[in-house]
């Protein structure tokens, strides 16, 4: 389990998170949702220890992580996988390569153990024939894909993806948010998922954290979100027409 | 006060590169990697230039030798002289500052504004260790490519002499041999050897530390290169007066 206690970040005098405290359970989808510019991505760089942040603590099963030694967060980066926003894949090397990357770094596989978990994870993300390829000459949702495969391929207690299907067609992103169910409850792992993708929202929320200017808006899951009387929340949810929809056939339906 | 700043940050930096060493076999590429990209993708054009400085500095010498009473195996004796002491090492570096250090400042930049450092930082990766230090290990082969210039530097000014009729090929030998002292050498190399690990680290800090997006990786390249010559520059005179003065 993750625990965010009271966390502040500010950049010079602009105050992005306001003392945010929240928890992520193992084995359950954690989806973090705001708007463009509420720090959802600040949020995740702080947890990954990317930022320093000013006050709070984050302690991941147990372990604070500010008191961590060098060597010890390092270990526990080990057991990370992450997905950025702008996939940041690595460009000199083949779709192939960076997947098998954190295998190569952390692992004693042999070469052809390595390709054969590259091609496991590759077609489970729905890229079974990109391998030689290299990033530049993939399509956005491609290295997304890419970057997903090379954030599970090691198996990680933690996996934290900054929007992982924006970019992807309908299709593709579902795919996703179900692959990362999928091995979330498969392995049991504690994964966090910014987004503001609607559908990720209903299909896999099972807890939802809502952020505002800076501060914890909201939380619930896709079922308590249909029930919320919360403005700000319904404002963000059901902009559109169709979820305003969606929603009273669920209210209607569940009376 | 940001001077002060930098300078601190940066002997952090080379600090915290020989932290958590990266595993072997991964590192054994990185440095063939960029022994490819950095010392033999820079042969060719360090051979050009040196040969053709080396020409230039030997006409130059025989045209200002108007005097009868100097001997015309001055020439050979100066083309050795200068391409030894400044040309090949000194001269090369700045221009080496430019090729290899905005190769590096743009490349490690590019990879900081795409996020990918803060991948392999995640990963638990020491990034400064991943991305500097085979750059630094490959830049210690520098010198060999500084002495293949040497050696085309003095060929330049024998064929400069040669097919420009300005002194014999007897007189431009004799003129290579006079004096010769060994520790000149030595000097140039220890030279060397000190401007690779500034040509290594400076562009590396610049890429590295940078912030921002595209426009300011460009930026960063300029300013890398500008420190990277100040500072060999600088050492130069420093380590002459120590060595030679
Ligand atoms: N490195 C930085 N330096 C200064 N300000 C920053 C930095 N990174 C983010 N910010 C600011 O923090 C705020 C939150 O940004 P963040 O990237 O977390 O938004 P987000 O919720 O991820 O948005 P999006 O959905 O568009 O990705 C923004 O106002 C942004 O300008
Ligand atoms: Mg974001």
């Amino acid at each position: 389990m993750i625990l965010v206690e009271n966390l502040h970040k500010s950049f010079g005098d602009a105050e992005i998170l306001k003392g945010i405290s929240t928890s992520f359970e193992k084995g359950k989808t954690n989806l973090i949702i705001g708007q463009s510019g509420s720090g959802k991505t600040v949020f995740l760089k702080c947890l990954l220890g990317l930022f320093p942040y000013e006050e709070g603590t984050i302690s991941y099963d147990g372990k604070i992580f500010s008191n961590l030694s060098e060597g010890q967060k390092r270990d526990l980066r080990a057991e990370i996988g992450m997905v950025f926003q702008g996939s940041a894949l690595f460009d000199s090397m083949t779709i192939a390569e960076n997947v098998m990357f954190p295998l190569r770094m952390f692992t004693k596989m042999s070469k052809s153990e390595m390709e054969d978990r590259a091609d496991f994870v590759l077609k489970r993300v729905n890229l079974p024939n990109a391998h030689h390829k290299m990033p530049s000459e993939a399509s956005g949702g491609m290295q997304k894909r890419v970057a997903i495969a090379r954030a599970i391929v090691n198996n990680p207690k933690y996996l934290f993806c900054d929007e992982p299907n924006s970019g992807l067609d309908p299709k593709t992103a579902i795919v996703i948010d179900n692959l990362i169910q999928e091995i979330t409850d498969e392995y049991q792992i504690v994964t966090v998922i910014n987004s503001h993708d609607m559908n990720s929202v209903m299909e896999i929320g099972e807890k939802i954290v809502f952020l505002r200017y800076g501060i914890k808006e909201w939380e619930g899951s896709n079922k308590t979100i249909f029930k919320t009387d919360n403005q700000a929340v319904t404002d963000f949810v059901y902009s559109s027409n169709l979820f305003k929809k969606v929603r009273q056939m669920y209210l209607e339906e569940n009376e | 006060m940001r001077y002060l700043h930098n300078i601190g940050r940066y002997f952090l930096m080379i600090a915290e590169m020989f932290r958590k060493p990266t595993k072997w076999s991964v590192m054994r590429t990185l440095i063939l990697k960029d022994i490819d990209d950095l010392i033999i993708g820079s042969l060719g054009i360090i051979a050009f230039i040196s040969f053709f400085v080396g020409g230039v500095v030997t006409i130059q010498t025989a045209l200002n030798i108007e005097n009868p009473l100097i001997p015309r195996y001055l020439v050979g004796f100066a083309t050795r002289q200068s391409v030894i002491l400044e040309f090949a090492p000194t001269f090369t570096s700045i221009i080496m500052a430019g090729k290899v250090g905005s190769f590096i400042t743009s490349s490690i930049g590019t990879m900081r504004v795409t996020e990918q450092i803060d991948a392999l930082e995640v990963m638990g990766i020491n990034s400064l260790n991943y991305l500097v230090f085979p750059k630094t290990i490959a830049l210690m082969l520098y010198p060999f490519a500084i002495a293949i210039g040497m050696f085309l530097g003095i060929l330049g000014g024998m064929a400069a002499c040669v097919f420009g009729g300005y002194t014999s090929l007897e007189d431009y030998i004799l003129g290579l041999q006079t004096d010769f002292d060994g520790f000149h050498v030595t000097y140039s190399f220890i030279k060397t050897y000190v401007f690779a690990f500034v040509l290594a680290t400076i562009p590396s800090f610049y890429g590295f530390y940078m912030k921002g997006g595209a426009l300011e990786v460009g930026k960063a390249s300029t300013t890398a290169f500008v420190w990277t010559s100040v500072v060999i520059i600088l050492l130069n005179y420093i380590l002459t007066g120590m060595m030679l003065g």
